[in-house]
């Protein structure tokens, strides 16, 4: 029973793939997720005119670098996507691992930038600016690891050529969190 | 225990037609992935919780009608106490009784059995999201039990009072109060997703978007609310955590936070969550209404047209819980139109259910006099939040028991007589066995009378000033007089009176699943593709694999001319002759 995908998984009834009905579903929830930090976030900014000053602080610098790893890590897994669409398992998976290996690059990135901040006194405790930055790009880098986690696992399937259609449906997932990261960084970073 | 207990002397009577003989009790009931085993499993634990959170409302309702007394079972009630009780309750009802047995619940259940699949489509994923949500409802009672007790912020956990410990005491439960709500989102954002798709994917070859029965529109309509809605005040969770455990400021205007952002983080939710648990109730009385009358539903496309109109308008109506916030008056304005607004459609629904019943052959069985009682009551719901949805009388009625008796008069209905609707009508397809109508009536007049005999009161005492939230009015010289004090008394004595009927249904649901006679495979004489499977109680798959039914027609073909029987289920393959009749 658990052995065989059940005759409902392999139905579409509307021509759309279960898995990519699904992951589509999924980045619904996602995006009224972020949409509830941003707008909040958004709300504060309008009112709070002094959230420029305390912006400033910010390093555009290291985040553009951030925005270029990211928008490369996607790169790799369109290519992943389409070594996939040939039929190349081994290939895909070694593009999958690289985008893997950008997201940690990313969270590296992150996780220096953070503490040169917090070495400046800047904590999530400093005022509503600060807690926004913090929180705001925390459920991002959790989604960054969560998609990381989820990639590795789809890239040692696809090592073995199965489960092929996976890589397309992660790298939706992807390009998604990829996409936020494009709305947070002028939001917090450039915005004055 | 007892859940166990009875779902373990089911293995021996009632799982005769399952195929899997040869798994483990813990692989059967614990670690299924059979839809209909999860749903037992959220029904259960559902039924559960409604036990403690009515456990709950007898030990603050004797507080109110005896203050100061010992509470049997219970003992004195302190303030503290009386706030977590008052909170937890709203919160489980709503949470953990509500969401699960009508959504998950019932969501699990048909979806697969009424479209024709032998699953839901991630059945992995759905097993997973019991689990989640069995860790969050032992979150939300461990809270009760930790230092400086359960949060007693109100189940809207409005801060700055939920935001700092300092204010209201209790910083481990307001803590893992979040948590636990936080997880139960989870829970239902995962089985949400495998709703929605199910419904939409795996329907039987011929089903078209209108052969799907309401209930099932309804319930994934309902999904793609809470979807839609959840994710602000998950948002939110996570900046409430912050300001109770690393100091943030968020919610606290001393730290440059706002307090009301959380009120619309949380209404923003908290309205079409309503919408969520009521368009599954109403799904179900639909499906049993037909049934029961012997009729199509009336107007079935445009009934679903009006649904889909309710669920977008519920994201307009939020703020009409802030009128006395600090908004902006004329924001009131707009939103006392919207709120009024919303009233049409589901006034226009409750007309078509009436018109459905008009000259049918209405069948009285237990499953229909709670659909009926359903629309009943929910219309006193209904027309009571006319005057909460109004700007101008909501001032005045705002935090007020009118306030209170309104929300029961709608979620009663829903959780409870909606909920009973459900139960009383798949019972056979749960258990294959058929429940006893005379201890149901027995039970439906038990609960009917006196829950309207609690919450009539409550309305009068509303609309005299009785506010909400308060252990003892007894220091409330004009709240405290005898009249009051009277009607105070009799809301309990009848809640108790409810309460102990409910034992006649818990006795015939549990005496009926395991030694109830026999049902045969669609005693109801539906048509709907649920009735349709080689057994009365089907095993995991639902059909054999090589028999998965197609479907011919709509779901409501009853009493059509030119057939002999009554009602025409959806897979029978049409004959030509008919066809052409």
């Amino acid at each position: 029973m658990s052995a065989g995908k059940p005759i409902a998984t392999l139905r579409e009834a509307t021509g759309i793939p279960t898995g990519k009905l699904a992951v589509w579903w999924l980045l619904a929830s996602e995006i009224v997720i972020f949409g509830g930090v941003l707008a909040s976030y958004l709300m504060f900014r309008v009112r709070h005119p002094e959230f420029g000053e305390f912006a400033a602080h910010t390093d555009p610098r290291i985040g553009a670098l951030n925005t270029w790893v990211l928008l490369t890590s996607s790169l790799c897994a369109v290519l992943a996507h389409n070594a996939a669409e040939m039929g190349d398992g081994k290939k895909a998976a070694k593009l999958l691992w690289m985008t893997v290996g950008l997201g940690g690059c990313f969270l590296m990135i992150k996780s220096y930038e953070w503490s040169v901040e917090i070495g400046h006194g800047y904590t999530i405790t400093a005022n509503a600016f600060w807690s926004f930055y913090y929180t705001a790009a925390g459920i991002h880098a959790s989604h960054v690891i969560a998609g990381m986690c989820v990639m590795a696992w789809v890239a040692t399937y696809a090592a073995r050529n199965a489960e092929l259609q996976r890589v397309e449906l992660v790298g939706i997932y992807w390009h998604f969190v990829d996409l936020v990261w494009i709305f947070l960084f002028p939001l917090l970073y450039i915005a004055k | 225990m007892a859940e166990h207990a009875a779902e373990h002397a089911l293995d021996d009577h009632g799982g005769g037609h399952d195929d899997h003989h040869d798994v483990s009790f813990f692989h059967k009931y614990l670690w299924s992935t059979d839809h209909k085993m999860i749903a037992k499993q959220y029904m259960f634990t559902g039924m559960g919780m409604a036990v403690i959170g009515a456990f709950m409302a007898y030990v603050f309702r004797m507080q109110l009608a005896f203050p100061g007394s010992e509470v049997p079972g219970f003992g004195a009630v302190s303030p503290g106490t009386y706030n977590a009780l008052v909170t937890n309750h709203g919160t489980i009802m709503i949470f953990w009784v509500a969401m699960p047995v009508l959504i998950a619940g019932f969501g699990n259940l048909l979806i697969p059995l009424m479209v024709g699949a032998d699953d839901m489509v991630f059945p992995r994923l759905n097993r997973l999201s019991y689990q989640i949500f069995l860790v969050s409802a032992v979150v939300i009672i461990y809270s009760l039990f930790v230092q400086g007790g359960g949060f007693g912020g109100a189940w809207t956990a409005y801060p700055p009072l939920s935001a700092k410990a300092e204010y209201n005491l209790t910083p481990q439960g307001a803590s893992l109060w979040v948590i636990a709500v936080g997880l139960e989102f989870v829970a239902f954002l995962m089985g949400g997703i495998n709703f929605i798709t199910t419904a939409m994917n795996s329907r039987a070859p011929g089903m078209k978007a209108f052969d799907v029965p309401i209930v099932i529109w309804f319930l994934v309509i309902a999904s793609i609310l809470f979807m839609a809605s959840v994710g602000p005040l998950i948002a939110g969770a996570v900046m409430l955590l912050f300001d109770q455990n690393l100091g943030t400021g968020f919610f606290d205007p001393n730290q440059g936070g706002d307090p009301v952002l959380w009120q619309h983080l949380f209404w923003f939710f908290g309205h079409p969550e309503v919408y969520v648990v009521l368009l599954p109730a109403m799904g179900i009385t639909a499906d049993v209404m037909c049934v029961f009358a012997r009729k199509k539903m009336f107007a079935q496309k445009i009934v679903i047209y009006t649904a889909i109109a309710t669920g977008v308008l519920s994201f307009f109506v939020w703020a009409h819980h802030q009128f006395i916030s600090g908004i902006d008056p004329r924001m009131a304005n707009v939103f006392t139109v919207t709120t009024v607004l919303i009233s049409i459609p589901i006034a226009e629904m409750c007309f078509v259910y009436i018109a459905t019943l008009y000259g049918g052959s209405i069948r009285l069985t237990t499953p229909m006099l709670w659909a009926l009682a359903f629309v009943a009551e929910f219309l006193i719901g209904g027309v009571t939040g006319i005057f909460l949805g109004a700007s101008g009388t909501d001032i005045y009625f705002h935090d007020t028991y009118f306030v209170l008796a309104h929300f029961h008069y709608t979620f009663f209905p829903i959780a409870i007589i909606g909920t009973l609707a459900g139960i009383t009508y798949w019972f056979p397809k749960m258990f294959g066995r058929m429940m006893d109508e005379t201890l149901g009536k027995i039970h439906f007049w038990g609960t009917i009378i006196p829950f309207n005999m609690t919450f009539i009161p409550l309305f009068f005492l509303g609309a005299a000033g009785q506010h909400r939230r308060i252990y003892d009015y007894s220091n409330f010289p004009e709240l405290a007089v005898p009249w009051m004090q009277n009607l105070r008394i009799l809301a309990t004595v009848s809640l108790i009176v409810m309460l102990v009927f409910q034992v006649v249904f818990l006795f015939n649901f549990i005496k009926s699943a395991l030694s109830g006679p026999k049902a045969s495979k669609n005693p109801w004489q539906a048509t709907t593709l649920e009735w349709t499977t080689a057994t009365a109680e089907p095993g995991h798959g639902n059909w054999p694999p090589d028999a998965m039914p197609n479907c011919y027609r709509g779901p409501y073909e009853y009493a059509n001319p030119g057939r002999e029987d009554d009602f025409w289920p959806q897979d029978e393959p049409p004959a030509d002759t008919e066809e052409q009749a």
